[in-house]
């Protein structure tokens, strides 16, 4: 196992340059996530467009995997609709914690440069934080630990 | 049993090469390299002569204590006995009735919250901590406040990590109950000039602990020197066993406090009308105790006298020296901590590398450090930090290992930065 299969191009890029990393001063739903182990600790914020995700955004501070993860994670649901967002979810909730036959990994694009984390069970927490915060913050929780 | 430190001859400094061989952990791989274990803070290894002295227990003596008139329970009464002896004497207790073995330093601190803390602290009562506090001396306290209607009062610290005397010195009042301090940080490494809290302290008659857990392991403690009231610390932040540890307390405190746990081996006659409770130490020993754990502390403490608490002190203090030289070296690394008196810990943030992201990367190179708060949240607070990395240091390391500690900071700047 290298660790170039956990720290790949991708996810160096995405944690030296977030995307999407702002507060949207007038969104509908926003969540703070926080990992205790780690100190991580993000708000995403989104916007609706009726059952759409007109706009989604975050910030925060935390390590390398969780910033490009959350950065990931705005590119890859803004435009879809709150139930493809969550259909996104639990496959980057197997793809990080299970083998990933039953990942329809192309469908996933960029977000697929995660699957290293998989091999490093200390960091699956962070790569997922964000998930669980969008996850709460369309149903509308304020609060999410992944502890 | 193997149980000789290969050191012993060793004159002035210690064979750290010889010591290495006692400590069966530090032959093994990680992740394909050899392991550098730099986490010795949380938690340090084992030489071959605990794990002797406690596999030799239960292969050879194993019975419960203080009951049996068997061979076998006088014999693991006599060993067990026997550690309370050689902790009483490394610390320089009066007496062997002053030393409660306890689950570690956690526990300890509970046991004087619960026991000599809840009866007799109130509302307006005062209880002081330093902001440099491992939660094991915050929690147990503000458990205790809610139970009684006391407030705990916190001594600020400085930007260097030093607990700012002057202001601890204001802090105390008549109102203050107890005074609860770390003798050193466990985030930072500060070395607390403890002598002269106490020394404030006593001047209003508040009585103090302290919490040795980083202490002992690294220099030499005396309680009746130091003149503190309570003093606890683990067995396995100095090469014991984890689960044991000890509660030192003034005899005459101890005997004024009711026991916290109730059970066997803390009574000498049990009726339904009326229960008399042992005689210290065992008041405050409920239950058949951690007998292996006590005996692998006895082993521990025979262990770092052999190799010297001085030549140990020394030994560690001139890898701090070390590791800061080439640490200060990196681009972009600040250091969190920067007291004077300091033990072998550094803390440390590099520009642009979170903590976690270097914990992964060392590892990959075989060396184990520490990301995260530390259980010290409100000292990352104070420095504004979510997290720190933390390299701490024990006789056994190399500067060969601190080598391989940059490096590999190196790596993780080139990868992330």
């Amino acid at each position: 196992m290298d660790l170039k299969d956990l720290y790949r191009d991708v996810i160096v890029d995405h944690n030296r340059h977030p995307r999407n990393f702002r507060e949207i001063p007038d969104a509908d739903r926003r969540a703070d996530g926080f990992n205790p182990l780690c100190g991580d600790k993000l708000t995403v914020y989104v916007k609706l467009d009726g059952d759409r995700i007109a706009d989604v955004s975050f910030n925060g501070s935390g390590c390398a995997i969780s910033v490009a993860s959350a950065s990931l994670l705005t590119e890859s649901v803004k435009g879809k609709s709150v139930a493809e967002a969550e259909g996104l979810f639990s496959q980057m909730h197997q793809l990080l914690t299970r083998d990933d036959a039953a990942v329809d990994v192309p469908g996933l694009g960029k977000l697929a440069a995660l699957s290293g984390v998989r091999e490093f069970p200390a960091r699956v927490k962070c790569a997922s934080l964000c998930w669980h915060t969008l996850d709460a913050a369309l149903h509308s929780q304020d609060q999410v630990s992944t502890e | 049993m193997s149980a000789v430190p290969a050191s012993r001859h060793a004159v002035g400094t210690l064979d750290v090469a010889a010591i290495r061989r006692d400590f069966p952990v530090l032959e093994r791989m990680v992740r394909g390299r050899p392991l550098s274990y730099l986490d010795n803070a949380a938690s340090s290894q084992r030489p071959h002569a605990v794990i002797d002295a406690m596999s030799s227990y239960y292969e050879t003596s194993h019975a419960n204590v203080h009951r049996g008139v068997h061979t076998l329970s006088q014999e693991a009464t006599d060993l067990f006995e026997g550690a309370r002896e050689k902790v009483r004497r490394f610390i320089n207790a009066r007496s062997s009735r002053e030393i409660i073995f306890v689950r570690g330093t956690t526990e300890a601190i509970n046991l004087v919250a619960q026991s000599y803390g809840r009866p007799r602290f109130g509302p307006g009562d005062e209880i002081l901590v330093s902001w440099l506090e491992h939660h094991a001396n915050i929690v147990p306290w503000q458990m205790l406040c809610e139970q009684t209607g006391a407030t705990l009062k916190v001594a600020p610290i400085t930007r260097t990590g030093e607990v700012d005397f002057e202001a601890f010195a204001a802090l105390l009042s008549p109102r203050t109950k107890l005074v609860a301090l770390a003798h050193v940080s466990n985030a930072l490494g500060t070395v607390i000039p403890v002598h002269r809290f106490i020394a404030a302290a006593r001047t209003h008659g508040v009585p103090v602990l302290l919490d040795g857990a980083q202490a002992v392991p690294h220099l030499k403690v005396d309680v009746q020197a130091l003149d503190c009231d309570f003093y606890a610390f683990s067995g396995h932040k100095m090469c014991g066993p984890t689960g044991i540890g000890v509660l030192y307390g003034r005899e005459a405190l101890l005997n004024a406090m009711p026991p916290w746990q109730g059970g066997g081996d803390m009574i000498l006659a049990v009726s339904f009308d009326k229960t008399v409770y042992n005689v210290l130490p065992y008041k405050f020993e409920a239950g058949t105790p951690d007998i292996a754990g006590a005996i692998g502390l006895g082993a521990a403490i025979d262990y770092l006298e052999t190799l010297g608490m001085d030549r140990i002190a020394a030994a560690e203090h001139e890898l701090l020296v070390y590791a800061n030289e080439k640490l200060a070296a990196i681009p972009g690394l600040h250091f969190v901590g920067t007291a004077l008196e300091k033990a072998a810990v550094v803390s440390f943030t590099i520009d642009k590398v979170h903590p976690h992201d270097l914990g992964t990367i060392l590892d990959h190179e075989g060396v184990a450090i520490r990301t995260g708060h530390h259980c010290a949240m409100p000292v990352m607070e104070f420095f504004g930090l979510p997290a720190t990395a933390r390299a701490s240091f024990a006789f056994y390391n190399t500067r060969a290992e601190i080598d391989r500690l940059v490096d590999a900071l190196h790596t993780a700047r080139e990868m992330l930065g």
